[in-house]
């Protein structure tokens, strides 16, 4: 596994013509900058698949909020990542309706084939994974999301072919 | 304009023919893939329940769904209309007036709202639109969870499909209401369900809940008069406008009125969702509907209505699906979503899941929660992996009590302890056999060999 520990810089970033657009777009429908805040740092992870010190205080600047209060939100919520992700973001689901139906065995069988345990990423930075509670599939169970994309009824002997397909499908 | 005069003719058509529903919630889903969309959505009646509502008086559509018994859908069961009558109304009241839909599904074991969010977008804005008119609220939120990627598209589209059609917007089908409709998807967290926990969620900040009074009702996003509800309950409201409240009131099997989805999910033949009757029994949906367990199972006992409900067992078949009832028997009605726990998973392990996700998503706020559960888990940790003691049972004991309602913020910390105070009651031998015989006796069987990450 990588460790992805940011080396502390005081370089500064700018916030990118688009995110800038898209962030101005949300303050239309707010009465306050705050109600931004969690979609503006959502919109920073889509375009740089995380949510870096810098990246933070540039938001922080732009929107002209305590750099505190952007950190307390984006260190409180499950899908705002104050790390580096790999190219894929592994859910598998950990909640008991899948559990009951050997959703464990399948989480443990992701962490033999790709040698990392919850919350790292496999070394060619490809995935990581982080497991999440009931993903709202239950009657599919085990499921997964990954890219977007709901995998349901996971077997241990599917499980290769769902991760070839999802590396495939970032290489292209 | 002309698609509006086309609505309108088949509002009155449908108002005499068709007969009234015994499915209103479903009776929208088709095998058309494209069900959800508009065309589909009025062709099959859709926002005749809003053109209603809007010739009506303000008063007399909240009547209505007083008058209908509605109880809020999403776990507690309060009474819809009656949560309504505390919004400030008249000239002088407050704006802008919020109304939103929690669509942040994450209870453990509920999967209802996803089917009404992917297939029945429109019933859900129809519902916010109805609710929005009969407050005279000006602003609509829909809170939705950040993994429903296919729902979050799927009421995009049709948000947008309104606007393009004057059903959102200014002076809506003419009939001089002003509503805006905004979508939220969510960062992630259970606790994001709670509803001043998703007001402040939706201001930006950290979702903890906040002290009441002051209600939302009175004072809630942004310090103006706010109502929350479930996507499910919203999704009743066409439908009592349309058909009326004596309707709605005699699809109930029991008391309580109206139908609701129902859910079963676990080692049963047909895992999936129904709408049936409110009042159905418990037994009924699990062998009629879930066809029962699987071969080779047994059921050992069921969590009536998702993670925060305390368990049931066979015994109690009879009762039936509707709050009272299921309160008399000291579980609740919850999300109405039951759990089956089977006779090869280990109840100990079972509810070790269960609370360490309650644990993990604690905001933190107060100590009941914030310290409680994690030492649940921890104990519950050292029994599974057969290292308790006694005692140990006697400290669970103690911490569900300390967790008990009124000793917090909210109510995660309540139903986070719910399956396991009702499990260390009826599963007490297992919890004494893994400390007896220092290990697991599930273990051999099915669910795992490493029970422990």
């Amino acid at each position: 596994m990588t460790l992805h520990n940011e080396i502390p810089t005081n370089q500064t970033v700018e916030l990118s013509d688009v995110e800038k657009a898209q962030i101005d777009k949300l303050l239309l429908e707010t009465p306050y900058t705050s109600g931004a805040s969690i979609d503006a740092l959502k919109i920073i992870q889509s375009h740089r698949g995380w949510v870096s010190d810098t990246s933070l205080l540039a938001l922080s600047l732009y929107l002209n909020l305590p750099l505190g209060d952007l950190d307390s939100v984006a260190t409180f919520y499950n899908l705002i990542f104050r790390q580096p992700v790999g190219k894929v973001v592994l859910h598998p689901c950990d909640g008991i309706s899948c559990d009951l139906m050997g959703g464990q065995k399948i989480r443990l069988c992701i962490n033999k084939q790709l040698k990392i345990t919850n919350g790292q990423t496999t070394e060619d930075n490809q995935f990581t994974l982080i497991p999440l509670p009931c993903l709202g599939a239950c009657d599919k169970a085990p499921v997964m999301i990954a890219n977007q994309i709901l995998f349901e009824l996971i077997q241990e002997e599917s499980l290769p072919l769902i991760l070839n397909n999802l590396t495939e499908a970032t290489s292209k | 304009m002309n698609s509006e005069q086309s609505i309108e003719q088949s509002t009155e058509q449908g108002r005499e023919q068709s007969p009234k529903p015994t499915k209103p919630l479903t009776r929208f889903i088709t095998d058309d893939d494209n069900c959800w969309q508009l065309s589909q959505y009025q062709n099959l009646g859709g926002y005749d329940g809003l053109k209603h509502a809007l010739t009506l008086s303000h008063t007399a559509v909240l009547d209505e769904i007083k008058a209908s018994n509605l109880r809020g859908r999403g776990g507690a069961g309060f009474p819809t209309g009656l949560k309504w009558s505390f919004v400030p109304q008249g000239d002088d009241a407050p704006r802008p007036k919020y109304m939103i839909v929690n669509a942040d599904e994450m209870e453990p074991g509920a999967f209802k709202d996803r089917l009404l969010l992917e297939k029945t977008p429109h019933q859900i804005i129809e519902g916010l639109l109805i609710g929005g008119y009969t407050l005279d609220a000006d602003i609509g939120y829909i809170f939705i969870r950040g993994d429903y990627y296919t729902a979050i598209q799927h009421i995009e589209i049709a948000l947008k499909e309104c606007y393009d059609n004057n059903l959102l917007g200014k002076d809506i089908l003419g009939s001089g209401f002003n509503f805006e409709i905004h979508i939220h998807t969510s960062a992630g967290r259970y606790i994001c369900g709670e509803e001043t926990a998703l007001i402040n969620s939706l201001e930006g900040k950290r979702a903890t809940p906040r002290a009441k009074p002051p209600f939302p009702q009175v004072a809630g996003l942004w310090g103006k008069p706010t109502i929350v509800n479930n996507v499910e309950t919203f999704c009743n409201l066409p439908h009592i406008i349309n058909f009326g409240a004596d309707w709605f009131k005699s699809l109930g099997r029991f008391k309580d009125s109206g139908t609701k989805i129902f859910g079963v999910s676990g080692r049963v033949k047909n895992p999936g969702l129904w709408e049936l009757p409110m009042g159905t029994p418990i037994g009924e949906i699990i062998e009629n509907y879930a066809g029962g367990m699987s071969d080779g199972y047994k059921l050992k006992g069921y969590l009536p209505g998702g993670g925060s409900t305390d368990f049931l067992l066979e015994k109690h078949f009879d009762t039936p699906m509707d709050y009272d009832e299921i309160g008399k028997q000291r579980s609740r009605m919850g999300t109405g979503t039951i759990i089956v726990l089977d006779d090869k998973y280990c109840p100990v392990a079972m509810v070790l899941n269960l609370v360490k996700f309650f644990a993990q998503e604690s905001c933190g706020w107060c100590t009941p929660c914030r310290d409680g559960l994690p030492w649940a888990a921890v104990l519950l940790e050292k029994i599974e992996q057969g290292k308790g003691e006694l005692t140990d049972i006697e400290q669970l004991e103690d911490l569900c009590k300390f967790a008990a309602p009124g000793n917090t913020f909210c109510a995660l910390a309540p139903g986070a302890v719910e399956p396991l105070q009702s499990a260390l009651n009826y599963f007490r031998d297992d919890f004494e056999q893994h400390i007896e015989q220092k290990s697991c006796p599930y273990c051999a069987q099915d669910h795992s060999e490493a029970a422990h990450d």
